[in-house]
Parts: structure tokens; sequence; C-alpha cells
């Protein structure tokens, strides 16, 4: 279609619209993620910035609208979109009774990462003295590490994070802030759902309050 | 490939770290066994009459009580959805997990069969026929229990519920399996009953990875 599209490598949600059981979320959102952008998406409890993240994941299916990987519907190749993501949810997806390297391991296999760079992923968030504990003795904060360190071990061009800095400490959203910038620098491309102030360059910022649904048109739709 | 034997690994590695759960699926179907000669009396021919259906029972019973544990904790720590993102399609990757279930609950009751056999005094004639009939039926069991778990994933009390819809779904499994040492005992060929067995693990095999991973999209979603 328009040249715009058929940009490559552009992450682009075209009017999505997002339904959680009855409630329409929001909709009418368009949304551009090129290389080395990011996106930062705020409001209120509730407005959906998690469900914006997951269909952006494409774990939610839009209620309308479209996401488009370099120019092409991602439904089209679901497959292929989702090994560029990376999604990092409120659950940092550890078992207690692996270790840090393992979890790591783990999950890069899972990707298909024939040589994922655990150690380094291990040292960047700080977690090199606890690699070979059991999670279980992990605090929520080296749990949240562990989670985040998974976008080091095995590289991928999209980063959706939601809530990132939760249970971070200072030294965890340095640490971050680090992966972020390093990988922004190399062309990738990270959408963080938060409503902490993060030190972004140059990031685009979504509200997503200025696109709730009105409640009348909520009730249209049940009806 | 990779992803398949990663995942299968790592469920393993869960199992063998936290080694109550399979303990406590094979102390359940050793009670549950060993509660007939207790209840029947122990005339050794009621018992030897009835000892392959007490056997498989048990069994099954022990298959249900496992299942809770297939996706439920993966659903509860968000690495399910990691899983649907992964690189290998989600029914292979449930195919992983079912594999590892069975290898932690099928595979080791039926090892532990023939001990169990001999308690409820079954003819030792026919307690290679039992063996194999859970070899082949166990895997069944581990495939139709994951529709049900997936079905279950975010209910409130999803252990009673599993084993509603689970229980009618077994029926084949217990009636070949049971079948097949009847047959034996009867003098007459088990090999009837041993692939109609067959074929429905073979059946299972083929439609529980796709409806199980429907479940967990629709779970997810």
């Amino acid at each position: 279609m328009e040249p715009a599209r058929s940009s490559e490598s552009e992450l682009v949600g075209e009017r999505l619209a997002c339904r959680r059981g009855e409630r329409l979320v929001f909709a009418e959102l368009d949304c551009r993620l090129a290389a080395g952008g990011a996106l930062v998406l705020t409001g209120s409890n509730g407005s959906g910035k998690s469900s914006l993240l997951r269909l952006l994941a494409t774990l939610l299916i839009p209620d309308s609208g479209e996401l488009l990987w370099g120019g092409v519907p991602v439904a089209q190749d679901a497959a292929h979109y989702r090994a560029q993501l990376h999604y990092v949810g409120h659950l940092d997806a550890t078992k207690p009774a692996l270790t840090p390297r393992e979890t790591l391991g783990f999950w890069a296999t899972m990707r298909g990462t024939a040589t994922p760079a655990i150690d380094a992923a291990l040292a960047d968030f700080g977690l090199g003295a606890v690699a070979d504990w059991p999670c279980r003795w992990l605090s929520a904060g080296q749990r949240r590490r562990l989670a985040l360190a998974r976008l080091v071990a095995a590289p991928a061009p999209v980063w959706l994070l939601d809530e990132p800095t939760a249970a971070l400490d200072r030294d965890g959203e340095a640490c971050l802030a680090a992966a972020i910038a390093e990988h922004r620098a190399a062309g990738g491309r990270v959408a963080i759902a938060t409503h902490q102030k993060l030190t972004l360059a140059d990031a685009d910022i979504i509200v997503l309050d200025d696109f709730a649904a009105p409640p009348e048109a909520a009730v249209a739709a049940l009806w | 490939m990779a992803p398949f034997l990663g995942l299968l690994r790592r469920d393993l590695r869960l199992s063998l770290r936290q080694g109550g759960e399979v303990g406590l699926v094979l102390g359940f179907f050793v009670l549950a066994v060993l509660l007939f000669p207790f209840g029947v009396g122990p005339e050794p021919e009621l018992l030897g009459h009835i000892a392959a259906g007490i056997v498989w029972v048990a069994a099954l019973l022990a298959a249900v009580l496992s299942l809770d544990r297939l996706f439920a904790a993966d659903h509860a720590d968000g690495g399910l959805d990691l899983i649907v993102l992964s690189a290998s399609p989600l029914e292979v990757a449930v195919l992983a997990k079912i594999a590892a279930h069975w290898l932690t609950t099928g595979l080791p009751l039926t090892l532990i069969s023939p001990v169990l056999a001999v308690f409820v005094d079954l003819d030792p004639q026919a307690i290679p026929v039992l063996m194999l009939g859970l070899l082949i039926g166990t895997p069944a069991l581990s495939l139709l229990g994951a529709i049900a778990a997936s079905l279950t994933l975010g209910a409130r009390r999803p252990g009673v519920l599993v084993a509603l819809l689970v229980l009618p779904l077994y029926l084949p499994v217990l009636i070949f399996g049971t079948g097949a040492v009847e047959a034996t005992l009867t003098g007459e060929a088990a090999h009837a009953h041993l692939l109609l067995l067959g074929a429905v693990t073979l059946a299972a095999l083929a439609l529980a990875p796709l409806a199980t991973a429907a479940a967990l999209r629709q779970a997810l979603d």
C-alpha cells in the first residue's frame, strides 16, 4: 500500500482496539516503533498498558485494527514475528528449583538460540555471585533482574517490557537503563509500560487514557 | 527440536529436584491398590479375579492426581507466555511437557505394577500383559489428561474439575487395558485388546497436542 508501510523491520500498530471480557479497554490506538526507537506507555491503572504490550506480543488478539512488522501483517507469519521479540511481563518465569544460569540457558534454548550470552547477561544485571543458587533463595528484585537478563542472553530486536523496574533497586534500574541504551544503539526497539519516571532519550510517549473507549461505546458494542 | 528437548529436560530436572511429586503419585498408587485386599478380604480367588481392574483403576486415579502440575505452575509464574512465544510451535512444546509427565508418572507406575499385581494375587502369567498394557496405555493417560489440565487453567478448584473431565475420557483405556489381562486369564490371545489400546494412544497422540495448545491459547487470552 502506501510506502510508509513497507519500511523494513518497523513495528506498526494501526487503529488497535483491545477488549478484555466485555469491556473495551482502548480503541483507535496507533503506534509506531522504528529501529532504535523507544515507546513509553503510561496511563492510570486499568488503562490498558499491559494489554497493549500483550497485544504487541501477540499474546492477545486485537479486537480490531492490525499489527504490522516490516509492512507485513503479523498474523500472516506469527512465528517469524515472535522470533523477533522479547516479552518480559509482570511475572518473572523463574522456577524455585532452577539456578539463574539454568533458567537463562533454558529460555535461550526455547528461543532457538544456539550460543546464548549467559555469562554476559548475568554480569550485566549483577547476578554473577548468585548464578548457581537455586532461584528460591533469590529476592524479588534479583528474580526481576533474572527475568530482564533474558533480554541480553538471547538477542532479539524488539523488547516489550511490562513495569520492568518493579522491585528493582537503583542499581538494578541503572543496569536496565544501560542494557536498553546498548540495545537501542544497536538498532533495537523497546516498548515499556510504566508509571514511573523513566529517563529514555527521545522516546515516544503514549498515554493510554487518551484512547479509552467512551463508556456508551462499550455498552453499545455489548448489546 | 532443540526447544522440545530443552523443555523436556527442564521438566524432568524439575521433577527430580522436587522429587516429592513423583513419590506422591507412586505412593498414592501403591496405597490405593493395597486398600483392596483389606476392603474385599484376602480370598485369592476373588482378588485375583479383579486384580487387573484394581491396578488399572488405581493407575488412572494416580494419573489424575498428577495432572494439576502439568501446566499450572507455568501458568502461574508467567512461563507459559514465554513458551507460547518460543521458537517451537505450541503443539510441540505441549508434547514435550506431556512426554516429561509420562516419564515421571506413567513409566514409574508401569515399572512398579508387577509388585502390586502380586499383592492383589494376579496370576503371574498375566503380569507381562498387564505391564505391556500399562506401557501402551499410560501415554494416553498423560495425553488426554493434558487436554483436561489445560482446559481447567484458571479455574478455582481445578483438581476436582480435572477428574470430572478426564475420567470419562479414560474409559477406553481402562476397558482395553483390563480386557487384555482378562483375555490372558481365560486363555485367549490378548493382542487384539493391546492393539485397540495402542489405537487409543495413537489417536490421543494425534489429537491431544492440538486440543491442548488451543486450550492454552484460550487460557492466556
